[in-house]
């Protein structure tokens, strides 16, 4: 368990910038709506910002304290497959992979 | 006036309340589920308990949530994580343009509302626009609130009851986050923001393997600003 008053300033820091986000915007709507960088950077951060998550989160999963490499890959592959393959119900596919993953790390 | 005052009749609110709940169920059927990921996700960490409804209520938005879990047990810098919920979450800048807040009215309730305008808030009230009252708006974001935390608390037992940790558990985040890439994806079919992304990752696990994450955003972010500044110039051309 790390650090409790490092813990709370993590959550403190996530607090204020999270509620920020969502709170800020009903003071400024006008000039919101009407700003180009923020409508430029409302269409193409959201695909971007998930594949770098995605990557990061895959490479944690792959080359931890052991390396889980062809395993994360395989997971990943089964994860694809379900999402695309069975009208992307989020819930379906993220239990299959992740399934696939500690199946493989546990047993293989 | 006349409108909020129909509302505050005791069996007229009691139906808003129970129309507010209805109108949450489906998306609870994928909260509590994810909830009880959660709670497993934060005691196979070795996080404590408290943990799990501790970032619920502080940081309400499930895949931050998550992530969160990752980078406190790898003690990430403050920094880092100012700058990932900051990205993350930078799309409920947008939620605001369509968000039926004006039907509430009391303060608390009014900033209940904005502190819980997660993902699945705002896509129930875009999925169907109409019919929104204060009450009706705020038990259905309790109601989703109640889910998640509840499935957290639930993870938080069985992890304790099942009583060694599942190796690979943590595969559901990046597991999550293929999922939303991909729909994110096929909602805005744009090819160069994800080779952007990729090839910022790729420079930042060579140039600072240590802190990868934070270097790729500020790489991206930086790519995506000059990109809107060239197409800026372009158009203003054109």
């Amino acid at each position: 368990m790390p650090d409790l008053s490092y813990v709370m300033a993590a959550l403190a820091i996530a607090f204020v910038i999270t509620v920020s986000l969502r709170a800020v915007p009903f003071l400024l709507l006008k000039p919101l709506r009407e700003s180009t960088f923020v409508r430029h950077m409302a269409f193409w951060m959201p695909a971007g910002i998930l594949c770098i998550l995605a990557a990061t989160t895959f490479r944690s999963s792959a080359f931890g304290e052991v390396t889980h490499l062809w395993e994360a890959a395989v997971a990943t592959a089964v994860t694809v497959v379900v999402h695309l393959g069975f009208g992307r119900r989020t819930l379906l596919s993220v239990g299959a992979g992740t399934a696939v993953f500690v199946t493989l790390v546990n047993l293989v | 006036m006349n409108e909020s005052s129909v509302v505050e009749h005791p069996v007229a609110r009691r139906s808003e309340v129970r129309a507010g709940v209805r109108a949450s169920l489906a998306a609870g059927l994928g909260l509590f589920p994810l909830g009880v990921a959660f709670g497993l996700l934060v005691i196979n960490s070795g996080l404590s308990w408290w943990v799990a409804p501790a970032l619920s209520v502080a940081v309400f938005a499930g895949s931050m949530e998550l992530l969160l879990v990752g980078l406190l047990v790898a003690a990430t810098p403050l920094a880092t994580i100012a700058l990932t919920t900051l990205l993350v979450n930078f799309r409920h800048v947008f939620y605001a343009f369509s968000f039926p807040l004006q039907v509430v009215r009391h303060p608390v309730a009014r900033a209940y509302s904005v502190y819980a305008l997660i993902d699945e808030a705002w896509a129930i009230t875009n999925a169907r626009p109409q019919g929104w009252t204060s009450w009706r708006l705020v038990s259905m974001q309790l109601a989703l609130q109640g889910y998640w935390l509840v499935g957290g608390l639930v993870g938080v037992v069985a992890a304790r009851l099942i009583n060694r940790p599942i190796e690979g558990l943590g595969f559901a985040l990046c597991a999550l986050f293929v999922t939303l890439a991909l729909d994110a994806f096929r909602s805005r079919r744009q090819v160069p923001p994800v080779v952007l992304a990729g090839l910022s990752f790729t420079v930042a696990v060579v140039v600072a393997p240590g802190s990868a994450l934070f270097v790729a955003l500020l790489l991206f972010v930086g790519a995506l600003v000059a990109f809107h500044l060239l197409s800026g110039r372009s158009d203003a051309r054109a």
